[in-house]
């Protein structure tokens, strides 16, 4: 072989791997959900009030993983549903949260986090009633919860009837639901807070607490406060 | 190079510097003034502190440590040093150095010095850690405690590990679980912790107590707060993606705040208490009785209230 094709040879090769290790970083290291913005022009620390919108789905949009289950967030400027379980708000204000609960039912393994922590009044609402507790394990009632360690948050979802149809496509628009709703105030200083499900709702792997649970974009994620 | 010793010996020339005393002698100041300063500057401060027994024998264990290693470490760099200005190469001098034929002197005390070190070091750690009245270094004991602290009834608080929380349980209070971590000062206080998942670990730090919580096990580990303030209760054990995020702090109080927080939190948390199955050593969290006829209705899991089926594959 001459030697301008050996260099060739040898920067095509170089290239065909670079360009495979970029794709690698790209799509698998670098891969993540977006993050849905709230309070966009509101300023921080004035206790404002900024709308949230969740819904938790019994399926997914994502083929490789259809069967997980999800939450999904409202994008606040198009009200399009977003795969995503990433989200900011302004630091000191009040986060007025609604969450869609499609999904269907799974006992908490701790029933402490049955009760509901850390939100305004101590209180959470489901399809408007004031709730303080739901037992999990009178009824099949808990399908997820919303929980923020960093704030001491929690809030367990409630479920449509055992014998509704779930929704089966994603993001859901309709059939059975529940609608939770509740208010915290978020921190005076930036940060970032991440929030999870305490039903161990991720079936089929270990402890079902892995899976969606421990995926971004399912049933885990960050809240940033920004200020 | 200079000519061999013999051949030096042999040419009637002076015999050249003792570099051995002179690392010596440049060595022990500082090895002292190292030991010194750890001693008595560094020493108090070092972690994990002195908030209980257990951790103020830790700390004297890694003082101890440390002034063994500092005049090792000055060794190391006082010969180091030595050789690149005294033995560095010189221009010209291309020839090999004398051969080494052994010294019975500086074998002798090579052995000597490191046999005593090792041994100390063995004797030591093993006293350390068996010595009763530090409670096995602040390490769960298992399930049958060997050692127990005198002085009274210990207070029980059940930790337990959950992904990714720790939650206390105060069976003498009615069993109230919480996720405050509330001591009082100069009060025995046993630790039964367990998991209700996977593995994780209760580490106290400034407590000086650490202990695996695993599932299906009550790893009890012994502590006595001797002040007040607040200590930091970390995860050491990787169980998940939010390991690292598995962090609260504690807080010793006096027994009078402890009684009137205790006394406050039982009436506070009655209504989720009266929901929580009864205080046990340990749970079995993927059967749940109480759950069994709604989760047979919803055909989401196996029967007989197990989470998951018997057979899924995947569960351990």
């Amino acid at each position: 072989m001459s030697l301008p094709a050996r260099i060739v040879t040898l920067l095509v090769a170089f290239l065909a791997v670079a360009a495979g290790v970029a794709f690698l970083v790209v799509h698998y290291l670098l891969a993540s959900p977006s993050t849905v913005a709230f309070g966009n022009g509101v300023t921080p620390n004035t206790g404002a009030t900024v709308n949230v919108v969740m819904q938790e789905d019994p399926q997914n949009t994502v083929t490789s993983h259809p069967d997980w289950v999800s939450y999904f967030i409202q994008d606040p400027k198009t009200h399009q549903w977003q795969h995503t379980t990433l989200f900011s708000v302004p630091a000191g204000s009040r986060i007025n949260m609604t969450i869609y609960g499609y999904d269907g039912c799974t006992p908490l393994r701790n029933q402490v986090f049955a009760q509901v922590t850390g939100t305004i009044g101590g209180v959470a609402y489901v399809d408007g009633k004031p709730t303080k507790v739901i037992d999990s394990w009178a009824g099949c009632n808990v399908g997820h919860t919303f929980s923020i360690p960093g704030l001491n948050l929690n809030v367990p979802m409630a479920t449509p009837s055992l014998t509704a149809n779930l929704c089966g496509t994603s993001p859901c628009t309709s059939g059975p639901h529940r609608t939770m709703t509740f208010s915290f105030m978020t921190p005076r200083s930036a940060g970032t807070f991440f929030w999870q499900c305490r039903v161990p709702c991720g079936g089929g792997f270990i402890d079902g607490f892995g899976g969606p649970m421990q995926t971004f974009g399912f049933m885990t994620g960050n809240m940033e406060v920004v200020s | 190079m200079a000519a061999s010793p013999t051949e030096a010996a042999q040419a009637g020339e002076p015999k050249g510097p003792n570099h051995g005393l002179r690392i010596f002698i440049i060595w022990l100041p500082l090895a002292i003034a190292a030991d010194l300063l750890i001693w008595i500057v560094l020493g108090p401060h070092l972690p994990p502190g002195s908030m209980t027994d257990t951790a103020h024998s830790q700390q004297w264990d890694i003082l101890v440590l440390g002034v063994l290693a500092a005049p090792v470490v000055a060794f190391v760099l006082v010969f180091a040093g030595y050789a690149l200005i005294v033995w560095r190469h010189r221009e010209g001098d291309d020839e090999d150095g004398p051969p080494i034929h052994g010294h019975t002197g500086i074998q002798a005390t090579w052995i000597t010095v490191t046999a005593v070190i090792v041994l100390f070091l063995a004797a030591f750690g093993t006293y350390e850690l068996a010595w009763p009245g530090f409670a096995g270094a602040g390490a769960g004991e298992g399930p049958s405690a060997i050692w127990t602290p005198k002085g009274g009834t210990p207070l029980q608080i059940q930790v337990i590990g959950q992904q990714w929380r720790f939650t206390y349980r105060y069976p003498q209070f009615g069993g109230f679980e919480t996720t405050s971590l509330m001591l009082p000062v100069n009060q025995p206080v046993q630790f039964n912790v367990t998991s209700l998942d996977v593995i994780h670990s209760f580490w106290a730090y400034q407590l000086g107590v650490k202990s695996d919580a695993n599932p299906g096990v009550n790893n009890i580990a012994f502590t006595t707060a001797k002040q007040t303030g607040k200590f930091i209760v970390r995860c050491n054990e990787l169980c998940g993606l939010w390991h690292g995020a598995m962090v609260n702090y504690g807080q010793v109080v006096s027994m009078a705040t402890f009684r009137a927080w205790a006394a406050h939190t039982e009436v506070q948390l009655a209504p989720i208490t009266a929901l929580l199955p009864a205080y046990a050593t340990v749970y079995d969290p993927t059967v749940i009785p109480q759950i069994n006829k709604a989760m047979a209705k919803s055909g989401i899991a196996g029967a007989n209230g197990y989470y998951y089926p018997p057979n899924d594959p995947v569960q351990p």
